[in-house]
């Protein structure tokens, strides 16, 4: 089969759930949920780093739990729950995750913060008061290249503190 | 049609920029940026960026600067540069950065000149503005300027009932009043600063958490097509023949084949890769050298170097006779890896070309290079093109180059479409350039007390930054030769500086144990710098440090080290200590490491703080584990997986001190904080095994040889 046929072949279709609303997408092998996420639904808050899931910048929440978007093909996820980076915020109010990153001025040139935020969201959600190694080591595939680790552990220690964090972990 | 657009403003008189029909009626002072000839650069200190500022009717004060942000904070503290001298609420200061169309004419955001240049030259021409904007507010109100104060965007005068204030917006209402700045401004004292030097959150935060802050990767303007580069296999490569065919026939696709360049484009990013990979390609290649033997094959290439302004041929004293007499000797070779950038955002372009102008968006350190390279590739005038950086996703010295955006501006303007292309993971290793690797030599001569009577240090390959001496020496030959590198190498953050101080301080710690003085106590006795000095005195106070003689290896067991290591560049003075442990199975663990940083008047301490805490997390990858790896001309480890970088768990217990002197001039701080990190490291390496490792990166595999 010629590239241009199987560009053009009908592909099965289904609904996906990102940030509670429901979109009609194409199935197909080689379509990861990042790329569907950014160039189908428009929300380019979850970012490309690295394409084989080992940056962390590509993580969103299904049902609740950071998966790697990059490596994950659409199919997958079909009939769960995606959250985006785009969908913790309620309105103008900040997630505690996402206040406590700006509190603790966890970030410099912020391509990798969208991702840390959701990997800080699901570890909270599963340990609403985890020590500093438990943060490291469920933090670990999130890469920061500006060196911003010890911000980061912060802003997560500080949203654990604060109220709200441990109930609202899982959207 | 659209309307005729005006030139780039650098590029124009002052009279005949449209300051006032695009950002409405006011006041302009401008500072004139000093353009270097081809033959300044780098001689002479650096050029001069120039700055300008918009006192707009509207409350807004916009000032202009050609640096770029890439994630170093810069915004934020220029930002509270201006507000401070002008008297502006940090909110009312909107400050453009890196767009050529505006901004004032910049050499490029490297070198650890932002602060330094674009901070003075903002704050000069904020401070001219004050004082513009005082004059009006004395004839408006009919009181003597002097009788005037300036703060949170208002002109007071009078107390009590006789109080009087008048915004700055309604001061300059249907103005358009445009000043030259001739003379030097009078510039506010630190000490007095109520915004700049008091802590303060960066600007845009609440865009990065919220995700919606767009950088150039996320650009999507309509009729966008996805761009994709036809890369050679490996270096030297030359295009043999190339069958577009396939390519060709799939829907939508756009197929580039000029010269070497072939590159497809379509509206869908997977079209776009199944075009790429349907063009079947066929390569001459030529052997390459390899990473096995590389040290030889830089010392039998020397390059000619006579065009490089980054030469240092420094001679005092007689070395070879100081040596002669010298009762203690040292002579030693240090090297430092190739390493990648890896910023956390590869190389975008989106290029756009509207009725024969092209504007390219990119996360360049260079966008009047950039626009330079672009004008020459598509023989358009400079006028004909614009760059305007975004967010950009990082940049550590390795967002310089064009080339991308050259290729990207060709299959926009073949596609007549905007074309946006994002380098692989893959491409930005294989594609970039790398930090140089360097070969350094040093042959020192010391008196038996172990003052150090000679110094030989030849820098091969890294280049000239912290290469001089900072303690005293009579008798020092130090000098620097460019050689042809096999692999494409460039700037990066501390390039050179890293190489330079990792020789030169394992060095003095190997002197400090010959002859058995404590290495704090050895550096002090030689250090020419009271700064330097200070800060040597603040990091050893934190860190509690032990003074002893030579390695304090105890073996077996688990063993503790302490190392020390200074250095003084671009301005900046840093100090750091590293407390290690080798555990019985030769594991190095970083138990803490404390960087103590001095660079003048500190502006924005909470940033200055990210930045030296970030730095020295940088430098640990590049001390320890990071090297690239190449075989004939491939790069061996092209992929995250495979070239490893600082993680949450390699990160230790780090400790910053910061000295602040409110009366020395800012310096940069993005670069000098990393340069003592890696010898520190291998000095407590030797201070708790006696190993003296003079390699980088010094734990590959994560032990200790």
């Amino acid at each position: 089969m010629s590239q241009a046929e199987r560009v053009a072949q009908p592909r099965a279709s289904s609904r996906l759930r990102v940030n509670g609303v429901g979109h009609p997408i194409a199935l197909d092998r080689d379509r990861s949920l990042l790329f569907v996420l950014r160039e189908e639904l428009g929300l380019a808050g979850t970012k490309y780093g690295c394409g084989e899931g080992e940056c962390g910048a590509c993580k969103v929440l299904v049902d609740g739990v950071a998966i790697r978007s990059c490596i994950t093909p659409v199919g997958e996820v079909v009939g769960r729950s995606v959250t985006t980076i785009e969908g913790l915020a309620e309105g103008d109010r900040l997630h505690p995750v996402q206040q406590a990153f700006v509190d603790a001025g966890a970030f410099q040139c912020g391509f990798c913060i969208p991702g840390m935020i959701i990997a800080a969201t699901s570890l909270l959600a599963r340990n609403p008061n985890p020590g500093e190694e438990e943060i490291r080591a469920a933090m670990d595939g999130n890469l920061c290249r500006c060196g911003g680790y010890l911000r980061i552990i912060d802003a997560i220690q500080r949203a654990s503190r604060s109220s709200g964090a441990a109930g609202s972990g899982a959207p | 049609m659209s309307a005729p657009v005006p030139g780039p403003y650098d590029l124009a008189p002052p009279t005949e920029r449209d300051y006032f029909a695009r950002f409405g009626p006011g006041v302009v002072i401008i500072l004139p940026a000093r353009r270097p000839g081809p033959t300044e650069w780098g001689r002479g200190g650096p050029p001069h960026g120039g700055a300008w500022i918009h006192v707009g009717e509207d409350g807004t004060t916009r000032a202009f600067t050609g640096k770029v942000e890439v994630g170093q904070g810069t915004r934020t503290a220029l930002t509270l540069l201006v507000a401070e001298e002008l008297g502006m609420p940090l909110g009312a200061v909107d400050l453009t950065m890196g767009d050529t169309d505006v901004s004032p004419w910049d050499m490029g955001t490297f070198g650890s000149r932002s602060m330094p240049d674009a901070g003075e030259n903002l704050r000069t021409t904020a401070a001219a503005a004050r004082e513009v904007v005082l004059e009006i507010a004395a004839t408006t109100l009919g009181v003597p300027k002097a009788d005037l104060a300036i703060a949170d965007g208002r002109i007071r005068t009078g107390t009590g009932s006789s109080a009087r204030s008048v915004g700055i917006g309604d001061l300059v209402r249907g103005l358009h009043r445009i000043e030259t700045i001739t003379a030097p401004a009078q510039l506010s004292q630190p000490s007095g600063w109520t915004r700049a030097g008091h802590p303060t959150a960066n600007l845009g935060g609440r865009e990065i958490v919220t995700g919606t802050r767009q950088y150039t990767s996320d650009l999507r303007p309509a009729g966008m097509l996805h761009g994709r580069v036809l890369f050679a296999p490996q270096y030297g490569a030359k295009l043999r023949s190339v069958d577009l065919s396939r390519a060709a026939a799939m829907p939508g696709v756009t197929v580039v084949h000029e010269g070497d360049f072939v590159g497809v484009a379509s509206p869908d990013f997977l079209t776009t890769r199944a075009a790429l990979k349907a063009i079947r390609a066929e390569w001459d290649t030529t052997p390459q050298p390899s990473e096995g033997g590389i040290v030889e094959f830089l010392r039998q290439h020397p390059a000619e170097g006579e065009d490089s302004w980054d030469l240092i041929h420094h001679v005092a004293g007689d070395v070879d006779a100081a040596l002669a007499a010298a009762p203690v000797t040292l002579h030693e070779t240090y090297t430092t890896a190739y390493i990648a950038h890896v910023p956390m955002e590869t190389h975008a372009v989106l290029a756009a070309w509207e009725a024969g102008r092209l504007t390219v968006w990119m996360g360049s350190q260079t966008p009047f290079r950039a626009r330079d390279a672009l004008s020459d590739a598509f023989g358009i005038p400079e006028s004909s093109v614009r760059v305007v950086v975004p967010a950009t996703g990082s940049g550590f010295g390795g967002k310089h180059a064009a080339e991308l955006a050259v290729r990207a501006a060709r299959l926009a303007k073949a596609a007549g479409r905007p074309v946006c292309t994002v380098y692989t993971r893959e491409e930005e290793f294989t594609q970039a350039y790398f930090r140089p690797m360097a070969v350094i030599d040093v042959q020192s001569g010391a008196e038996k007390d172990g003052t150090i009577t000679a110094w030989r240090f030849n820098d091969l390959n890294a280049g000239s930054a912290a290469a001089r001496l900072p303690y005293k020496v009579t008798n020092q030959q130090i000098q620097n030769q460019p050689a042809e590198s096999p692999l494409p190498q460039g700037s990066y953050r501390a390039l050179a500086a890293t190489a330079n101080n990792f020789a030169r301080e394992s060095h003095m710690d190997e002197l400090a144990a010959r002859v058995g003085v404590d290495p704090v106590e050895y550096r002090l006795r030689h250090l020419g710098d009271d700064r330097l000095a200070a800060v040597l005195r603040a990091v050893v106070h934190r860190a509690e440090w032990t003074p002893h003689a030579g390695t304090r290896a105890r073996n077996p067991g688990p063993v503790r080290g302490w190392g020390v290591a200074v250095g003084l560049e671009k301005g900046g003075r840093v100090a750091t200590v590293a407390e290690v442990s080798v555990h019985e199975d030769r594991r190095l663990e970083i138990l803490r490491l404390v960087t103590g940083f001095e660079c003048g008047t500190i502006v924005h301490p909470s940033n200055l703080r990210n930045q030296v805490e970030g730095g020295t997390i940088m430098a640990l990858g590049g001390a320890l584990f990071e090297a690239i790896h190449f075989e004939n001309g491939r790069i061996l480890n092209p992929r995250l997986s495979e070239y490893r970088v600082p993680r949450f768990r390699d990160v230790p217990r780090i400790d910053i001190v910061l000295v602040d002197r409110p009366d020395l001039p800012s310096e940069g701080a993005g670069e000098t904080p990393l340069i003592a990190v890696a010898p520190a490291i291998a000095n407590a390496i030797y201070d708790a095994t006696g190993r003296r490792l003079r390699s980088l990166p010094l734990v590959p595999d994560g032990t200790v040889p």
